[in-house]
């Protein structure tokens, strides 16, 4: 009888430590920078590293719904990077108002997603493509629009939007915040979310479920580009300026950040608020190297291997389940 | 005792619940086609597997050239000379032909593969039997026979004495099938044994020397060609007791529900059938008859490029899965585990995958109204799960069945489909699926159609059997007139042109 109980309790502790698993590695990290820097753990820097991370959070969030689909999205940096500045573009050259501005810029993105959709759904070009082929054109057209120079000199008030705080907290938190939890309700609460995870569990199931398997696509690469679009107007205000360079790289934090909280490169599995976790520890990753002294470069060495040591972590424990379920 | 070469003495193979193989004995003679006949589940492909090490028996003794084995290892079956060739050919693409023959056993000329007197080796093979083929073309460029034919150079270059075709002929038009059979005849002459397996009655009458016979993984008969009937060979691989019992119809049968006129694309040919109210309809017919792609037409999953569908008298159009299932037509797929379950998804989720409609609350989904009509079904059809939250891949064949089963009822479709509806699953779960089709024609007055190519299952279950051969309907068989013979004379063209 002891002896039931006991595998059983390991048997449940070995389910936490796999379904929470990143969480245990993010506890870690903060216990061990805490210990290594007093200046870690304080109110203030934990409010930096949220600013730090909200970018690549709020593009986490259109990147998760893609990838849920198995698909993924390349593009997000260079889209992020359009918006940037086509808002500067607009607010300057054609003094628009900087909410209208925006908007546009918002619908813009919304636009390069559905453009992505369409090619994955109606064209049958692998998404790594097709987002590929996105990515390096759009970002062309970024260079195009601006000649490749910086754009200055728009109102201030607009800095607020990166730069200000709603009482303590930054307000690109505020809006990762929020973002979160609009995904976390449409793929717990709506039918489409539901359709979204049966998708990437089962194409042709879906299919014969009755569900619109395109519309699905084009409607997670839609999202997609709008948190990218999002994300870039919020780096035109904190930076102030809009460098057609915006975003580069972004495509592949966002993906390390999503395949840490756990949300599968084949879709159908994974859950938004994990990917808050694995957003988290790649920036506290960031924060405490630099707060330690450790140079870019090595902290991009460490990354790298973080991801691959992350992952296959997860795949060890997987396949320890899988044996007793097996058993 | 006769001389062979290959023999199998009491081979068991039995699966929980299920004996795949139950003590089957049977001799092969060297340089004999000897054909393997059988229903669907018979032990065919079971006894195969064994012979070329796929899976290990249960019990029982494989005596190849006079040493016994008591299992045979992949690997040792191809030393000592057994091969196969399956429907699914396991060729490398994009690799010319000869390379494909020497696919791990390359012949090399210091550090290099030596292409040339590959090539050289497989050109004198393909000129022994006729054959015309250019050594080095791609095997991705060529049509099915001459990929067939690369996988039996395969095979024979590899020395074996003992070749399985598992349905050779499947894919073949009936010239590359004359093609095939030279290739046999040829094998034959080198003393070659030929284990053949084929539902087209006529080529085993060509081509085979005797015939095997199992049913229900028990060994029924052997006998040479030339001694019988296809008749008796009909009576040999069907004759068996009903096992299941099939519950039977009280109801009156009531208007005609669903129409079809003239149903036509790719596969299918002029299918026009109606349903009535409360009616089990069946379809019977061979694998590969069309059946199953007259009911993906139906539901709009496959293209319909002539022919009407009326509803109730009228006229529908029916654009894609989603617009069937908003008319009423529900489909259980064939394929429970690519096109059926959402193995990722919990059993609710599952459950109102496709009726999600019923469950919402303004834009959101009403938890408890969805947790209300998951349990519903579960209850309905006895899903056995401690909690309607576990992941469906965690539930048994026959459980899955019933979620997908139970995703399609809770459209509240009134014409349903059954594709197979007891594929892979045991015993019991294939009762309760039969007592609750007949619940849904009696009592719901739901009209039901039903693909099975189980024969006891048709004839016991269906009010109606229409017979496919061809992508065509070929015969429509009354209550009255139900006979497994008759069914398999109309699906082997046999009768009914």
């Amino acid at each position: 009888m002891e002896n039931g109980k006991n595998s059983l309790e390991k048997k449940s502790l070995k389910r936490i430590f796999g379904n929470y698993g990143m969480v245990f590695v993010l506890i870690a990290l903060i216990v061990i920078f805490s210990v290594l820097s007093n200046r870690f753990l304080t109110a203030d820097n934990i409010f930096n590293i949220l600013r730090q991370v909200s970018i690549v959070g709020i593009i986490a969030v259109g990147m998760t719904f893609i990838m849920l689909t198995a698909g993924i999205d390349l593009s997000v940096g260079s889209v992020a990077g359009f918006a940037c500045v086509g808002a500067a573009l607009l607010m300057t050259q054609f003094s628009m108002h900087p909410v209208l501005a925006s908007i546009i810029m918002c619908l813009f993105g919304i636009g390069l997603g559905l453009a992505n959709g369409f090619f994955v759904s109606k064209l049958d070009v692998p998404p790594f493509i097709a987002t590929l082929g996105m990515m390096v054109s759009i970002r062309g057209l970024a260079y195009i629009i601006t000649g490749g120079l910086p754009v200055f000199g728009f109102d201030k008030s607009y800095t607020q939007l990166g730069q200000g705080y709603l009482g303590p907290i930054p307000i690109p938190v505020l809006i990762m915040a929020g973002v979160f939890a609009f995904g976390i309700i449409f793929l717990t609460k709506t039918r489409a979310g539901r359709h979204i995870y049966g998708v990437g569990g089962n194409e042709e199931a879906s299919r014969l479920s009755g569900v619109n398997v395109s519309k699905v696509k084009f409607l997670v690469y839609a999202v997609g580009g709008f948190m990218s679009a999002l994300a870039g107007l919020v780096i035109l205000a904190r930076t102030n300026s809009g460098q057609p360079n915006t975003g580069e790289g972004y495509e592949m934090d966002v993906i390390t950040g999503v395949v840490l909280g756990g949300v599968s490169m084949m879709g159908g599995q994974g859950k938004l608020y994990m990917v808050i976790i694995g957003v988290l520890i790649m920036g506290i990753l960031t924060n405490g190297m630099t707060m330690l002294g450790i140079s870019e470069f090595v902290q991009q060495f460490v990354k790298g291997f973080v991801l691959i040591a992350a992952v296959a972590f997860d795949s060890f424990i997987k396949s320890q389940r899988t044996k007793e379920v097996a058993a | 005792m006769q001389d062979y070469i290959l023999e199998v003495k009491d081979l068991c193979k039995y699966y929980p619940g299920v004996k795949a193989l139950d003590g089957v004995s049977v001799g092969f003679q060297e340089g004999e086609v000897h054909a393997l006949a059988g229903e669907n589940g018979a032990g065919k492909s079971t006894l195969i597997k064994m012979l070329t090490g796929a899976i290990e028996p249960t019990r029982g003794e494989i005596i190849l050239n006079g040493e016994t084995y008591h299992r045979l290892g992949p690997i040792e079956a191809i030393e000592k000379g057994i091969s196969a060739v399956y429907q699914e050919f396991n060729l490398i693409p994009y690799l010319t032909v000869a390379e494909n023959v020497f696919y791990g056993k390359e012949i090399m000329k210091g550090a290099f593969v030596d292409k040339k007197a590959m090539a050289e080796e497989v050109s004198k093979a393909l000129e022994e039997f006729e054959i015309e083929l250019d050594p080095l073309a791609v095997i991705s460029d060529l049509g099915v026979a001459y990929q067939q034919i690369t996988e039996i150079v395969k095979a024979v270059m590899a020395n074996s004495r003992v070749l399985i075709m598992d349905e050779p002929t499947a894919p073949l038009t009936s010239k590359e099938t004359q093609l095939l059979f030279n290739i046999v005849k040829k094998l034959k002459k080198n003393k070659v044994t030929i284990i053949f397996i084929s539902h087209r009655m006529e080529e085993m009458f060509e081509i085979c020397d005797r015939v095997t016979v199992l049913r229900d993984g028990k060994y029924i008969s052997t006998k040479d060609v030339k001694d019988i009937t296809r008749k008796e060979l009909i009576t040999d691989m069907v004759g068996r007791e009903l096992g299941e019992n099939y519950p039977e119809r009280v109801a009156e049968l009531g208007e005609p529900v669903l129409q079809v006129k003239g149903l036509t694309n790719e596969k299918i040919k002029d299918v026009s059938f109606e349903v009535r109210k409360g009616e089990i309809l069946g379809f019977g017919g061979l694998v590969g008859a069309g059946r199953t792609e007259v009911m993906q037409a139906l539901f709009g999953a496959d293209p319909i490029e002539d022919g009407e569908i009326f509803l109730n008298g009228k006229r529908i159009k029916i654009k894609n899965p989603g617009s069937a299932l908003n008319h009423g037509i529900g489909l259980l797929p064939e394929d429970r585990k690519n096109q059926g379950v959402l193995l990722g998804l919990t059993i609710k989720e599952n459950v109102t995958f496709s009726s999600l409609k019923q469950a919402m609350r303004g834009p959101f989904v009403d938890s408890k109204k969805d947790t209300a009509i998951a349990e519903e079904y579960v209850n309905k059809l006895q899903i056995k799960t401690p909690s309607i939250n576990q992941l469906v891949k965690n539930l048994s064949g026959g459980n899955q069945q019933k979620v997908v089963l139970a995703k399609m009822l809770a459209t509240q479709c009134d014409v349903i489909i059954f594709d197979e509806p007891t594929r892979g699953i045991d015993v019991g779960a294939k009762q309760e699926i039969y007592n609750l089709m007949r619940h849904l024609a009696d009592d719901e007055e739901k009209t039901v159609i039903m693909v099975s190519s189980e024969m006891p299952e048709l004839i016991g279950m269906s009010d109606r059997i229409l017979v496919m051969r061809g992508g065509r309907i070929v015969g429509e068989l009354g209550r009255n007139e139900f006979s497994q013979e008759l069914i398999l004379e109309y699906a082997s063209g046999l009768i009914g042109g």
